[in-house]
């Protein structure tokens, strides 16, 4: 660097003359415009940025300059230099911009390969359609109560107005337990039904009493597409004072509406079970044929057998004679109680034809039910 | 109880166009179950006409008999010449009445006839049979008609074959429904028409001089009418329409007497009995049997009496199982096979039904007679059913009654049931008045009296109507369910699910999420199924809970593990090509109490005491809930990203901590042995902090596999979630998450194979003090470098303060601790050290 000298004329320094330093500015925004990579680009930063470069050896000058001449010539460099450096960043960003655009489509992959690395499961859809049907009836203030499937005959039977000789009895084909001489007296049967669960509700708690009970009950029937011999029920209970018939009806028709919906009519007929007294059978209109295939030989209509109803399950108003033996009191209280099959209902709302294929556990049936139902 | 509408327009005036479908729903409605409408003769098309059958030729040559006859159909083929037609039954002989189809008809089928060559001749049209003709299954030839019918006639109209039967399931409580004469009722009500009741007859009184009857035991029988009938024609056929309604209803014609009881116990209700006079030996007497009696049935059955059988008797003992079966001894005699019976004694009586109901299951014998007799039949119908089988043994069959009238009748207190007139409002929740009670009860045959509270006297042919209840309940269903209201029940607020229950939804969620189908199993095995798992002979489970009638000899039992229903389900579904299963079962096994008992039977008047409600649960297996896991094929499945991983041991102990996870539970895992599984491969499952075991889990042992046929290294667990959760879930109390740095150190210790990773994690656990935050074992070796029966097992540890960064020194003397602990209590030798 050569040192101050007062009678210096700027104009003599040969690199800081205007139209020196301009091209050597417009040298580099060519140069920047004219790198194709970001690596020819760092070679154009290099020689046109750089310690060497045109511009840093002008700027260097400024240093031996005359005080009055060091303004001029540092604000003709410092513009300079700032267009360079603009030109640069901008020309940087776009060569990245370019760069990762052109990255991003070389990583690309074909994302419809199957990926299926974590083994699907699912739950059983009795269970959920269980708790769907438990779901809604605790949601209306209910509680979900269970017992024991090997039940003693007195709560199966007997406390249910089913004495000894009934002949409601031998409607049920009954599984009875071995007592320990090995005969049949043993007064403990397989459950044919979650009604002992209502009766035993009944004797543990005082009323108001609102419970469901679902489980599993046994019958001596062959396993067939329509008759399994153990399957499940849920039966409901409310026992309070002033429960009527219409309550029961009121009730059931919640329940179908959120299980299955409000477009399908229901039929309520007259029926006999000892525990009820009145007691019906809820029909739902076959959502398949809708009544169309009744006495229609052309049309005729499998899942109803062309009857035009599907059997929902039983109910009424409990008899008092069970309300005595479970010690409620009926000139106080009255209840009402109603028992769903639940393979019955899947079988509806799911569209299945056999009901083998809710025992055998295979699991191509039950994946596609997922985790509720 | 099939009813044809034919026959039930006798009784009620249905309006002409109601079809049957028509009278089955206004049953339904009003509480029958009718099951099915069936169309008789729906496809049938004529012409159809009775022909007299004028040659026969014999054909020979074929296989079987053929015969070319010709048969006058009169003018019913157009021309009046006979008809050609060949024929393959040989019950007939010239100058018989006969059905004949003729070509353009169609039979039930359905059917066409046409004119064809057959057997080298022409024939234009059949000779038919009961069975082609859709009227039963008898098959033995064709229908020989009584002479009376002029050749011609239509034979659709005759025969009766265009019908409408209504099949209906009766309800126990219904009795008198399995008569038209129930039925009748119903469908007049339902319709609100008179009813024309077939047993309101005029009777003769009793008298002295009737058959002989004893009743010795008037609570098992507190009826008994006897008639007597003599001269009848032996050979009297019943006519075609008894038949018809016989077989329509569904009972085989059997011979005019014995049809005759039939019709009559169809009609109104009654189980008659019909005896051959000539055949009884004195008078007839009423008991209980004796031990060791025995009684030779109609159907041919040697029977073995018990002392509680109600029998039939004369002089030479039994002689009729009261109102199940009649005995051989005096069955009315059938004149083709000698002289046939010409004297009847006819019994109406009234039998206990329980005793009925006893007998018929005791004797396996559920006879058209003791279905009625169990659910209730009316006593007071007894004399009309006795009269009416009278007459029509006179009027058919040429008889004459005797003026003897037997009728011995036990005194039958009136029942009156006391009824709020308003008590039908109040079980249904809505208002029907005094009035509409009133008229729908007298409708059902009960006298009424009173205003407020009404007396009420059901009719004889309802025993089920004994409470107020029953009361309310007719008049609610003759009223229609369909017109009660529906309401809400205000129910108060609930608690939602016991902590119990959702514990066992979110361990059903967690198994499902982790990859697992829940499947459902019978609880029935037997004997080979503890055999397959290598059970031995003292093996607790092996003692389980026994049915008297199982589905299947060989499945006995009640399960104490759901592992051989679980297994057998993994079977099923390999063989059916589902080869990477994870699969559950949540629910019961039932263990046999040590003390066994009987439970008890206490009386239904009242609560049973504590007591009694104490061995009622005594007698009862314990029924713990267990879900279990079994596992084969690929757990993770190979791809195209890489290679899966085999089901193992490690995955049936990782669902137990999954089980465990979702139930709010710490397990510990302890080397265990027990069958089914693999001795050395076997996890016991212990709640943390406790000594109770839960539960096992890993690879089966080979053997079971082998004799399950399941894959090699198949694994499986069982929890028993009773037990899991005995102490509730622990409530997590919130960690404090620390902000400062982590300071991470790895150790690798060598051990001898046999010391469970468990124990030398739990030894660094507690070496290293409150400072770890998380300790994580990274890799288990074994090889040349730890050196024979040596394995070394690899952790990193972190280290974290909650108030400060730990500096080097700390995490390194923390680390030491962990170590030195390790050594302590595992003979741990740090490696590289």
């Amino acid at each position: 660097m050569s040192a101050p000298n007062k009678s210096y004329d700027p104009v003599e320094v040969e690199a800081l003359k205007p139209e020196v330093v301009e091209q050597a500015r417009d040298e580099a925004i060519a140069a920047f415009a004219a790198a194709g990579t970001l690596d020819e680009l760092k070679q154009a930063k290099v020689a046109h940025t750089g310690d060497r470069s045109p511009l840093s050896l002008a700027n260097r000058e400024i240093g031996a300059l005359p005080p009055h001449a060091k303004a001029a010539a540092g604000k003709l460099i410092g513009q300079a230099r700032g267009a360079v450096n603009q030109a640069l960043a901008k020309r940087q960003a776009e060569l990245e911009a370019e760069r990762d655009a052109r990255v991003l489509v070389e990583e690309a992959v074909d994302v419809t390969l199957p990926f299926d690395r974590a083994p699907r499961g699912a739950r059983h859809p009795l269970t959920t359609m269980a708790e769907r049907i438990e779901d809604t009836f605790v949601a209306m203030g209910y509680q979900v109560a269970e017992g024991p499937e090997v039940e003693a005959e007195w709560l199966n039977f007997d406390a249910l107005n089913l004495g000894p000789d009934h002949p409601a009895r031998s409607m049920q084909d009954t599984f009875f337990v071995q007592a320990p001489d090995g005969s049949a007296d043993s007064g403990v049967v397989l459950r044919t039904q979650t009604s002992p669960v209502q009766a035993r509700t009944m004797l543990d708690r005082e009323p108001p009493i609102y419970v469901i009970c679902p489980g599993r009950v046994y019958r001596t029937d062959e396993l067939d597409a329509t008759h399994t011999p153990v399957f499940r029920q849920v039966e409901g209970l409310a026992v309070d004072e002033g429960i009527t018939f219409a309550d029961l009806k009121g009730t059931i028709e919640v329940l179908v509406e959120k299980l299955i919906g409000d477009h399908l009519e229901l039929r309520w007929r007259p029926s006999y079970f000892p525990f009820t007294e009145p007691s019906a059978e809820v029909d739902l209109q076959c959502f398949v044929c809708l009544g169309a295939s009744v006495g229609n030989p052309d049309r005729p209509c499998r899942t109803c057998s062309s009857e035009g109803w599907i059997e929902l399950g039983g109910c009424g108003v409990v008899n008092p004679r069970v309300l005595v033996a479970c010690g409620v009191d009926p000139n106080r209280y009255s209840g009402f109680a109603f028992g769903l099959g639940l393979e019955r209902i899947l079988m509806n709302r799911h569209n299945v034809a056999d009901m083998r294929d809710m025992v055998e556990g295979d699991v191509r049936f039950t994946l596609p039910f997922g985790m509720e139902i | 109880m099939r009813v044809p509408l034919s026959w039930l327009r006798e009784y009620v005036d249905l309006p002409a166009g109601a079809t049957g479908r028509d009278v089955a729903e206004r049953l339904v409605r009003a509480g029958l179950e009718v099951e099915t409408v069936e169309q008789i003769g729906a496809d049938l098309k004529g012409p159809l006409v009775v022909g007299e059958v004028l040659s026969i030729e014999e054909l020979t040559g074929f296989k079987k008999p053929i015969r070319h006859c010709f048969v006058n159909v009169g003018a019913a083929n157009g021309t009046g010449e006979p008809q050609e037609i060949v024929c393959g039954a040989t019950n007939f002989a010239v100058g018989d009445k006969v059905v004949v189809v003729l070509p353009g008809a169609v039979l039930p089928g359905p059917f066409p006839i046409a004119a064809r060559q057959t057997y080298g001749h022409t024939s234009a049209g059949m000779i038919c049979s009961a069975r082609e003709l859709g009227m039963g299954d008898e098959h033995n030839g064709i229908i020989v008609l009584p002479p009376e019918y002029e050749p011609g006639t239509d034979a659709v109209e005759l025969l009766q074959l265009v019908d409408e039967v209504l099949d209906i399931a009766v309800t126990p409580d219904r009795g008198y429904c399995l008569s038209m004469r129930g039925v009748a009722r119903e469908a007049a009500a339902a319709y609100g028409l008179p009813l024309a009741d077939p047993a309101l007859l005029d009777v003769p009184p009793a008298n002295s001089f009737g058959y002989l009857v004893k009743v010795n035991d008037p609570a098992g029988c507190d009826r008994f009418v006897a008639r007597t009938v003599v001269g009848v024609d032996p050979n009297a056929k019943s006519p075609l329409w008894l038949q018809r309604r016989l077989q329509k209803s569904g009972i085989r014609p059997i011979s005019l007497t014995v049809d005759i009881t039939n019709y009559v116990m169809l009609e109104v209700g009654q189980p008659l009995h019909a005896y051959d006079k000539q055949r009884v030996n004195g008078p007839i007497t009423v008991r209980r049997a004796e031990q060791g009696e025995t009684l030779t049935t109609l159907d041919g059955v040697e029977r073995k009496l018990a002392a509680e059988d109600l029998l039939i008797c004369d002089n030479s003992g039994p002689i009729g199982l009261a109102g199940v079966m009649g005995g051989a001894s005096t069955e009315i005699l059938d004149p083709a096979a000698g002289p046939g019976t010409t004297e009847v004694i006819i019994e109406a009586a009234h039998f206990d039904p329980v005793a009925i109901a006893r007998t018929a299951k005791r004797h396996k014998l559920p006879s058209e007679a003791s279905k009625r007799f169990e659910r209730g039949v009316d006593p007071e119908a007894a004399r009309a059913a006795a009269q009416r089988a009278v007459d029509l043994l006179v009027l058919i069959a040429g008889g004459t009654d005797e003026a003897g009238v037997t009728d011995i009748a036990a005194p039958h207190p009136v029942r009156t049931i006391t009824i709020a007139a308003d008590l039908p409002d109040r079980v249904a929740g809505t208002a029907y008045g005094r009035e509409t009670v009133t008229r729908r009860l007298q409708e059902v045959g009960c006298s009424v009296a009173g205003a407020d509270v009404l007396e009420v006297t059901p009719p004889t042919w309802r025993p089920d109507l004994t409470d107020p209840y029953d009361l309310a309940e007719e008049v609610i269903r003759l009223e229609g369910y369909d017109n009660v209201p529906a309401r809400m029940p205000n129910v108060p607020p609930g608690k939602g699910l016991t902590e119990g229950q959702r514990i066992n939804r979110r361990i059903g969620v967690a198994l499902a999420a982790a990859g697992y189908v829940e499947v459902n199993n019978y609880p029935f095995l037997g004997e080979t199924a503890w055999d397959a798992l290598g059970l031995e002979a003292d093996d607790r489970r092996r003692r389980t809970v026994k049915l008297v009638n199982p589905l299947n000899d060989e499945e006995p039992a009640l399960r104490t593990t759901l592992l051989p229903g679980l297994l057998g389900a993994l079977r099923r579904n390999i063989g059916r090509g589902n080869t990477d299963l994870a699969i559950y079962e949540t629910g019961t096994v039932f263990l046999p109490k040590d003390e066994l008992s009987v439970a008890p039977r206490p009386a239904v008047d009242h609560r049973p005491s504590a007591e009694e409600l104490a061995e009622l649960d005594a007698a009862l297996p314990d029924q713990p809930r267990r879900i279990a896991v079994a596992l084969a094929g690929e757990r993770l499945p190979s791809g195209w990203w890489g290679k899966g991983s085999e089901a193992s041991w490690a995955d049936a102990v990782e669902a137990a901590r999954t089980v465990a996870r979702a139930a709010g539970v710490e397990l510990t895992v302890r080397q265990g042995q027990l069958a089914p599984w693999h001795p050395g491969r076997c996890a016991e499952l212990v709640v943390a902090g406790t000594d109770r075991v839960v539960g096992h889990a890993g690879e089966l042992h080979p053997r079971v596999v082998k004799a399950l046929g399941l894959p090699a290294r198949s694994a499986a667990m069982e929890i028993d979630v009773d037990l899991l959760t005995a102490d509730g879930a622990e409530r997590v109390s919130g960690p404090t998450v620390s902000g400062f740095p982590v300071a991470t150190q790895d150790v690798a210790l060598i051990v001898d194979t046999a010391v469970p990773a468990a124990d030398v994690e739990a030894a660094l656990r507690a070496g290293a003090g409150e400072l770890l935050e998380a300790l994580r074992l990274f890799d288990v070796f074994t090889g040349e470098q730890v050196g024979e029966g040596k394995k070394s097992l690899a952790y990193a540890l972190r280290f974290r303060a909650v108030d400060r960064t730990l500096t080097a020194d700390e995490a390194t003397a923390a680390r030491e601790a962990a170590v030195a602990e390790a050594v302590a209590r595992t003979g741990a030798v740090l490696r590289g050290a």
